[in-house]
């Protein structure tokens, strides 16, 4: 019954709905061996019932009937009619990566054979599963007497939970309360979490009683085995407690534990969304590598990309946007007040207390502005343990799959980005962690051979410095090889020997940033790592960020991304060439300094310069764009750093900083390479922004790039 | 009438089958709760509930709708997905008028409603 447009917004929802399930999933996972929460089973089984209604109303027959059967098996979880058994739960987990891949095929990508394989064999896996062993037992509730009007209103699942009290001989309290409607639910929330320390809230039943337009009861059932005086002091003035059975419920009736499994020594997480630093320890188990219990794991990974291109919005924050917008109206109608007296005043205005006034006016709008800048940046930032979420689990699996017994450590989710940003660093943050896993850390065996702990660790963390984010991906393995990348680089082509011999150890190792340097199978048998940097690099360096190594032959390897916290409104450098100006993105420029002509030194035909005993070429921007040289007695030199490259390059002056928005060209401008757009500045002036990416290419051109 | 429903997308979807019958004015709700808030204000002809939401479930809505006097007949549908039997059958006993499985024809919806709104 869906009309065609509304395909991006069931995308946008299964995609919200799919995300929330795969957290809690990933939770549920490192709960392995224990007995899950029942409101986190019932919060995952929300989510697929939510995920099989919506695809269903929109026709997506695929999605439905997979989160259909993942439905009937979490629904048996949840209603204690089968075990958390490892196999259960890999599967729950593939089913998830399967539904990410056919909202991903929904969404606009060619359904694939291999997702229908997976999801048939799965479907078998749930059916399978889900036929456990039944409960089927005299109901205690009819036991303990619960008025029929009041278990009416239960779902299965509540009385399922009110079952599971009664056996574990907890008693079951209706807990009263009359709040206002206006405020209901934050009330509720707070009895909520009074009662929650002390018991579980299995229900909430508004109640017709008072009766008043004004004001509204609840009954709470609540199972807890603490005394009723206890409950009763606790919601004192709040709400009143009775007991909701007839009959008391008998104590304890010993019973075997619903989880009676070996305990998994591996499994230490709580929460993977933590933002102080969680870590759990990853192994290859028992599961073995090659096929699982159920035998569903298999396939690629899905893209970690969100699909959706909205973004969840604080509602803080657009109260924020808000006021500012209030205060903004305030300014315009100060301004349009001066407009009026000075056209009343005619021609004898008092020029002098006017212009006072206009510019008190005018800085109360400039703040205004920076703050409404300030806020809709704030609008667009996520944290990265959107992104982190789905790393981990991602890696729990590879990990799993690897053999190799590895402690996976993340820590700063909490730190936001740009949401774009974001988005486009999962894969090539995904990337750089499966080369730590795959080419860094060593076989448990190689490690202790060489006196290492068998554990290797792999660390993920960000934090922010300034309005930059730093994000690491770390590994203790065996750290890069630079006499098997110098020679590998001299086999593909891609530098001379004689080069080489030139390049510091650092040098060597941006090596494996350029295109080709991977392609070949044997990559993989570098002890460092090789695969697919160039795409890395690339994708950074499209986001303005810089990406820096740090290797130790034997001690791990180090990389550093340093991302700038938003894109949208850039800070810029205005730099001038002759009459000409120019603006360079303040994110790609490392600093500046002051060079005298003397101290140029030419090597193969190009200039360079000396910064901190590095050698960086030294680019004119006058001889890029064919303009007049000036003749300086030193020359401003703006170092540039992209991705992993630094370069110098010269200006004839620095005019200062500000804050663009950079607009694309049109015409015959478009094809100029080295400029991204242009854009006004304060004066109205329009100037040129320009593309370093695009200018280090064409810089690079004649010859062969060696670091 | 009033639409509750948890669901954004499914929301908009009932809202729009709806709302192709004349003279109906339609108010959406998002949870449970947000009905309860909303029902005193306005008189509703005709309310549809999801069974399945976060903070009560629909049965525990169409209970309290049932009980009090002020909404006592105001006719009431819920909306169900497959495999919910036993939730559905209760929503029926307690006093709920008609029931849609998810995934449903509009037209069904559209032509419920006209019923039940005689129009």
């Amino acid at each position: 019954m869906a009309p065609p447009r509304a395909l991006s917004e069931f995308v946008a929802e299964a995609n919200e709905v799919l995300e929330t399930l795969a957290h809690d999933v990933a939770v549920l996972d490192a709960q392995r061996g224990r007995e899950p929460e029942p409101e986190l089973l019932n919060a995952i089984f929300r989510a697929a019932h939510s995920l099989k209604g919506l695809s269903g109303m929109f026709g997506q027959e695929r999605i439905s009937s997979l989160a259909h059967h993942l439905e009937d098996v979490l629904d048996a979880l949840r209603l204690g009619k089968v075990l958390a058994s490892d196999p259960l739960l890999d599967a729950i987990l593939e089913g998830v990566d399967v539904l990410t891949l056919m909202l991903r095929e929904a969404a606009g990508d060619a359904p694939s054979e291999d997702t229908g394989r997976r999801a048939a064999s799965l479907a078998e896996a749930f059916a399978r599963l889900a036929s456990g062993g039944q409960v089927g037992a005299a109901d205690v509730l009819d036991e303990v007497g619960i008025d029929p009007a009041v278990r009416s209103v239960f779902t299965e699942y509540e009385e399922h939970r009110l079952r599971e009290n009664v056996k574990k001989g907890v008693a079951l309290w209706k807990v009263r309360a009359v709040f206002s409607l206006e405020d209901f639910d934050q009330r509720l929330a707070a009895l909520n979490a009074t009662l929650k320390p002390l018991g579980e809230v299995i229900s909430t039943l508004p109640s017709s009683q008072p009766g008043d337009d004004a004001s509204i009861a609840f009954d709470l059932i609540f199972g807890s085995a603490r005394p009723l005086a206890e409950i009763e002091q606790a919601v004192a003035g709040v709400a009143t407690v009775a007991q909701l059975t007839e009959k008391p419920v008998p104590p304890s009736a010993p019973r075997p534990e619903a989880a009676p499994r070996k305990p998994a020594p591996r499994l230490e997480l709580s929460d993977v969304s933590s933002p102080e630093l969680s870590a759990w320890p990853l192994s290859s188990g028992s599961s073995g590598t090659t096929s699982s219990p159920s035998g569903v794991m298999q396939g690629a990974e899905p893209s970690l990309r969100s699909l959706a291109q909205t973004v969840r919005v604080d509602i803080g924050r657009l109260d924020a946007l808000m006021n500012t917008i209030g205060e903004l109206l305030t300014v315009r109608a100060n301004i349009n007040r001066l407009a009026e007296v000075a056209r009343q005043a005619g021609a004898t205005p008092l020029p002098k207390l006017w212009a006072q006034e206009l510019q008190k006016e005018s800085r109360a709008l400039e703040r205004r502005l920076d703050e409404l800048q300030g806020a809709v940046l704030d609008v667009r930032m996520v944290p990265l343990g959107q992104v982190f979420d789905k790393l981990a689990r991602l890696m729990r699996r590879l990990v799993r799959q690897s053999g190799k017994d590895v402690h996976f450590e993340v820590s700063g989710g909490d730190v936001e980005l740009d949401k774009l940003i974001v988005e486009e660093l999962s894969d090539p943050l995904m990337h750089l962690l499966r080369n730590a896993l795959d080419h860094g850390v060593e076989a448990p065996d190689r490690r202790i051979a060489q006196g290492k702990d068998a554990r290797g660790v792999i660390r993920l963390t960000a934090q922010q410095l300034g309005n930059k984010v730093q994000i690491e991906v770390g590994d203790d393995g065996a750290g890069m090889d630079e006499t098997r990348i110098r020679q590998v680089a001299i086999e593909r082509g891609l530098a001379t020997h004689e080069a080489t011999e030139e390049l510091e150890r650092r040098e060597l190792l941006n090596l494996v940033f350029l295109p080709g340097f991977s392609t070949r199978k044997d990559v993989s048998e570098l002890s460092g790592r090789g695969v697919g940097l160039d795409v890395v690099k690339t994708n950074l360096a499209r986001l303005s960020g810089l990406i820096d190594i740090d290797s130790r032959r034997g001690e791990g390897t180090r990389f550093v991304l340093t991302l700038p916290l938003t894109l949208a409104i850039i800070r810029a450098l205005i730099v001038a060439v002759g009459d000409r100006s120019f603006a360079v993105p303040l994110n790609s420029v490392t600093e500046i300094v002051s060079v005298k002509p003397a101290e140029l030194r030419t090597i193969e035909r190009r200039e360079v310069i000396e910064v901190r005993g590095q050698t960086l070429p030294f680019v004119r921007l006058a001889r890029v764009f064919g303009l007049r040289e000036a003749t300086n007695d030193r020359h401003f030199v703006v170092i540039i750093g992209f991705a992993q490259e630094r370069f110098g390059l010269a200006v004839d002056a620095l005019l200062g900083q500000e804050d663009i928005v950079t607009k694309p060209l049109g015409g015959r401008l478009k094809a100029v390479p080295g400029i991204a757009g242009a854009t006004e500045l304060g004066d109205r002036r329009a100037v040129l922004v320009l593309d370093v990416g695009a200018l280090l290419e064409e810089l690079k051109r004649p010859q062969v790039a060696v670091g | 009438m009033l639409i509750v429903e948890d669901s954004r997308a499914t929301r908009e979807l009932l809202a729009a089958a709806v709302e192709i019958v004349e003279g109906v004015e339609v108010y959406t709700a998002v949870s449970g709760f947000e009905a309860l808030k909303v029902l005193p204000r306005h008189r509703f002809s005709l309310i549809i509930t999801d069974i399945n939401m976060p903070d009560i479930n629909g049965l525990e809505l169409i209970n309290f709708v049932k009980k009090n006097p002020n909404y006592r007949d105001v006719p009431l549908f819920i909306v169900t997905t497959e495999g919910r039997e036993q939730d559905r059958d209760r929503g029926l006993q307690l006093g709920a008028a008609e029931y849609l499985v998810k995934p449903f024809q509009s037209e069904l919806l559209t032509a419920l409603v006209r019923r039940y709104l005689k129009l």
